[in-house]
């Protein structure tokens, strides 16, 4: 039955109070209760990103099709592939019932009550992609009739990706279109699951389209990109390699810890008198869209550096995936893998690049023990790490109660879901989870009434950083070990 | 999943909900000279600090009671008193006297939403959670089911953090006082109850009801010492409690009258702006404002709540048990709403609070209600720009009543208690499917007020009438306040609760 259809029927059973005979009308329950949510937080802060969309809205209906990688009015350039700014484009002739003087370029950062509604409500809907990408996901897993509604893998897998944390505060706070992309993406993935490779591949091939750092998964399927002559302008675009090894706030990645260790050695070398203060070069840390970075005691990084670094990180995982196809359960680790690792290593990171590992490895959670376990680790730490996307003190409140939500429940739900086999969590992670609480009270609320605060202000984002760093790699190496040791377990394999 | 998970997990969605609504605007927000509400409060602040105690319900030349004199009693004073020590730590010109009226600013409204959160959290939400469990019937997911509808009922959210209030102080005190009889513990009961009148004088409309269930109690220990003794001691508990919050002002006559004085504005009249009770509906056809005079009016007004108040409350003496005390609770308070002197349309919310405790019972005639119960409010809330969380948490909350508690499912006869409309119609209409017509009636109502809430946003009202909308929202909800005032004093005065539900009734 189609999901239109169905869901018309869950709606006309409601209102004449027929028995629901099917009992699927949970995921819809759970959509719908997750989109009102969204709609409360229309009126919430929203980052330069909403500026970026718009300026993108404005010029994808204003200018014609060449000219819309060279428009530079606005310093939000056009940096999404070809099939995202048609995408824009087809949004734009809905935007002119809301308000026309947002598709004018030169206004900009303009944010009239009714561009804001439309802005919002756009990524609201566009999230029926995932919607249905995430019932289509459900279909994978494997079901046990007679479990109560709340202890079903697949209710689980829903609200665990439905009530992301991530994706409701990157998307629907900050703003961004994270949950129509990764709804391809999650589609795609169940597509491969369902043994329809053809389409699986056609969807990534889609997705590649939309945002190119998907990129990082092109072993994966074939890809085709738009060549209408501007393929240099474009390219350049999307990939700016003259921005920094980091972005401002650093992503909890390997590079941070790098950058740390370099502080460290940096001031242990000046304190020791091992190094000439005057002779190391002079790394600036605060403020600042983007920048390069310069390390003074380790060498400095390059961006072909990081793409070594990363491809090294992901070869094995590939070759084992080669040597040793493990059906969908594999794929989709060797997939994790590749997230993380380019995580890890990439060059100029944005912490928010982390939910393209979380939600893949949601769909193993519910199916393993150990993944669960992994998958409570990486998604709190990473959770966490995307705090300072939200730094406003009116959305203080929001980004705590909605963490502790999706905390609690992916923990209990999970603990339920493996009551057999011992606790998820050893002593030394739950230690590391709970050291969070800690962090968020110093960097939140200690901290800002201290005297450092105006001299040191990028300390608690370095603290947040290097700290969550320390997680998100233990994750990784708990993943890489569970991939390389898992052996023949293709005949055991849930999904199909 | 266990039971505290699941409990967190609502109290949190609860608590989201109602920070994203504070993110909207508030009463009177950038409006001079007056602003609103939100300015009343913080003004109160600026009095109870700068002024000593004499002085906060007087006339003086630094308290000018034309500029939202303390109209509250002296509990809503102190505890105004406390927000303000902490408003001056953070920031005096919070609450500097008479350079800080108007003030508004980013950071103080932060901090005045989180002086709501924080009683709420403090007060009414474990009060919820505890009546859920104590009182409900059900499993332990029903018993959650019904506390987070009760959470996310949109009346209270919106008018405490859009508008701006603080009634889930005063109704989280009366739900104290309500749990405290329910579970055998009069005199904390009275206590807290005794405390939210000292909060809010309108929690006089539920005095009523807690006098005669305890009176019905005493009586029931029969006419023994015993009963003498336990009226005696709920009654000295009671005095002392009002003693001890108005002790500043006993010490001269003057203060308890002037503050009694500010509590009851018998001069102001009938009813102020438009409210969805009968004299201003009715003063639509009959200008009895202007018609009768001062005395008449509140001849009138007396006699007919005194008329509608009084079964109830007789037949909660005669039968003190729970479920008698929260319907004769609906009952007393919705008549003192629909009768009484001057009368705010935020004071449904009085009734709004016994209808979300027989949620778990009658689950559809409480969502009908509550949901009209918001849409009452729909002039105000408009007027301060909250008409988007207004939308969405009326849909959210219609959605989850309906979907987590069967409401429609659970509407056969019996289930509606419509006892004494099946024996009237049982004569001349004998097939008549009362539950279906219930239902259309359910689905009809809400239709009308979803088109009535559209077009009092879009259309613009004729010259000729410009209060047109609001009139009309204030006439459909008193239509249905006197269906639904006839239907709870039937199925309290009709039907006895099902033996099933008895047990944990005192």
């Amino acid at each position: 039955m189609s999901a239109t259809s169905h869901l018309l029927k869950v709606v006309i059973q409601t209102v004449m109070a027929a028995p629901m005979t099917n009992d699927q009308s949970w995921f819809y329950a759970l959509a719908l209760g997750v989109s009102f949510l969204k709609c409360l937080l229309i009126n919430a802060y929203h980052s330069t990103d909403f500026e970026v969309h718009r300026n993108w809205l404005a010029l994808t209906h204003s200018l014609p099709v060449s000219q819309w990688y060279y428009e530079a009015t606005s310093e939000w350039t056009l940096d999404y592939p070809p099939l995202f700014a048609w995408f824009e484009y087809g949004l734009s002739h809905i935007a002119c019932f809301f308000d026309k003087e947002m598709l004018v370029v030169p206004n900009l950062n303009y944010a009239s009550p009714a561009t804001v509604l439309f802005q919002r409500l756009s990524v609201i809907v566009a999230d029926v992609v995932f919607f249905y990408a995430v019932k289509e996901c459900c279909k994978c897993l494997r079901e046990d009739k007679g479990k109560d509604l709340l202890g079903k893998p697949s209710f689980i897998l829903t609200v665990l990706l439905l009530w992301n944390f991530g994706l409701l505060i990157v998307d629907h706070i900050h703003f961004q279109y994270n949950g129509f992309l990764f709804g391809v993406l999650l589609l795609s993935i169940a597509r491969h699951c369902q043994n329809r490779h053809f389409e699986g591949a056609f969807l990534f091939s889609v997705l590649l389209n939309l945002k190119h750092n998907c990129i990082r998964f092109i072993d994966k399927s074939r890809s085709s990109l738009f060549i209408k002559g501007q393929l240099p302008q474009v390219l350049s675009r999307l990939f700016p390699f003259k921005r920094g090894l980091c972005h401002a706030y650093w992503a909890p990645n390997i590079w941070a810890l790098y950058n740390i260790a370099d502080k460290a050695f940096s001031i242990l070398g000046v304190k020791f008198r091992l190094l000439d203060i005057n002779k190391l070069p002079k790394a600036s840390m605060t403020g600042g869209l983007v920048q390069e970075f310069q390390h003074s005691v380790l060498p400095s990084v390059s961006p072909l550096a990081t793409l070594v670094c990363t491809l090294l990180s992901i070869l094995p995982a590939l070759f084992k995936i080669w040597h040793r196809p493990n059906g969908a359960r594999g794929f989709l680790r060797c997939l994790v893998i590749c997230a993380l690792g380019s995580f890890m290593f990439g060059w100029h990171v944005h912490e928010k690049a982390i939910l393209m590992a979380i939600l893949p490895l949601s769909l193993l959670a519910v199916d393993s023990r150990k993944d669960a376990g992994i998958f409570l680790m990486l998604s709190v730490t990473s959770h966490y790490s995307l705090f300072p996307l939200l730094f406003t003190t009116q959305e203080l409140p929001i980004k705590i109660f909605l963490m502790l939500l999706f905390t609690i429940f992916s923990l209990a739900s999970l603990k339920t879901l493996f009551r057999k086999g011992g606790a998820l969590l050893n002593p030394l992670e739950v230690t590391y989870l709970l050291g969070l609480i800690p962090l968020e009270l110093i960097c939140e609320f200690v901290y800002p009434l201290t005297v450092w605060q105006k001299t040191f202000p990028f300390l608690p984002l370095m603290l947040t950083s290097v700290y969550c760093a320390l997680g998100v790699t233990y994750a990784f190496i708990r993943l890489y070990i569970s991939l390389l040791t898992c052996s023949d377990t293709t005949k055991k394999t849930k999904m199909q | 999943m266990e039971n505290w998970s699941l409990i967190s997990l609502c109290v949190l969605l609860g608590l989201t909900a109602r920070w994203a609504v504070s993110f909207h605007s508030y009463s009177g927000a950038g409006k001079p000279p007056m602003f609103g509400d939100y300015e009343a409060q913080r003004h109160w602040q600026e009095v109870t600090y700068n002024l000593p105690v004499h002085e906060w319900y007087f006339n003086t030349t630094n308290n000018d009671l034309n500029y939202w004199g303390l109209d509250y009693p002296p509990l809503t004073a102190y505890h105004s008193l406390v927000c303000a020590y902490v408003a001056k730590l953070l920031n005096p010109e919070w609450v500097e006297l008479y350079a800080s009226r108007g003030y508004e600013s980013h950071s103080h409204k932060l901090f005045m939403r989180a002086t709501v959160l924080f009683t709420d959290i403090l007060i009414y939400i474990p009060a919820v959670l505890l009546y859920c469990f104590y009182f409900c019937d059900g499993s332990s997911k029903q018993k959650v089911a019904t506390a987070f509808c009760i959470l996310l009922y949109p009346g209270l959210i919106l008018i405490d953090y859009g508008h701006f209030q603080y009634n889930s102080v005063s109704l989280g005190l009366a739900l104290w006082g309500i749990l405290g009889l329910g579970l055998g513990w009069d005199l904390f009961g009275s206590l807290a109850f005794t405390l939210a009148l000292n909060y809010k004088q309108m929690e006089l409309y539920h005095s009523l009801p807690f006098f005669c269930y305890l009176l019905g109690k005493c009586i029931k220990q029969g006419l023994t010492w015993r009963g003498f003794f336990h009226l005696f001691k709920i009654s000295m508990t009671v005095l002392v409690t009002f003693a001890l919050c108005w002790m500043p002002f006993l010490s001269d006559p003057k203060q308890p009258l002037q503050v009694l004085h500010r509590l009851f504005p018998v001069g102001r009249g009938l009813f102020e702006d438009k409210v969805a009770n009968t004299w201003c509906s009715l003063n639509v056809l009959i200008k009895i404002k202007t018609l009768l005079s001062r005395e008449t009016q509140l001849f009138l007004s007396f006699a007919l709540t005194l008329l509608f108040v009084l079964p109830s409350s007789l037949k909660l003496l005669s039968k003190p048990t729970l479920w008698q005390f929260k319907l004769a609770l609906v009952n007393t308070s919705l008549a003192f709403f629909l009768f009484s002197f001057q009368v705010h349309e935020k004071s449904i919310l009085l009734v709004a609070l016994p209808v979300c405790l027989v949620f778990n019972e009658i689950p559809l005639i409480a969502t009908w209600f509550l949901l009209t119960s918001t849409f009452s409010m729909l002039p105000l809330l408009l007027k301060d720009g909250l008409l988007l969380p207004y939308v969405v948490t009326s849909l959210a909350f219609l959605f989850l009543s309906l979907y987590l508690l069967s409401a429609l499912e659970r509407s056969t006869e019996e289930e509606l208690r419509l006892g004494l409309y099946r024996k009237l119609t049982q004569r001349w209409l004998p097939k008549l499917n009362l539950s279906r017509i219930i239902k259309w009636k359910f689905w009809f109502s809400l239709a009308a007020m979803a088109a009535l809430s559209f077009t009092s946003v879009w259309l613009k009202p004729p010259a000729k009438l410009p209060d047109l909308f609001p009139v009309l929202v204030s006439v459909l909800s008193f239509l249905h306040f006197l269906g639904f005032i006839i239907y709870f004093n039937q199925v309290q005065l009709m039907e006895p609760q099902r033996k099933k539900s008895q047990k944990k009734t005192n």
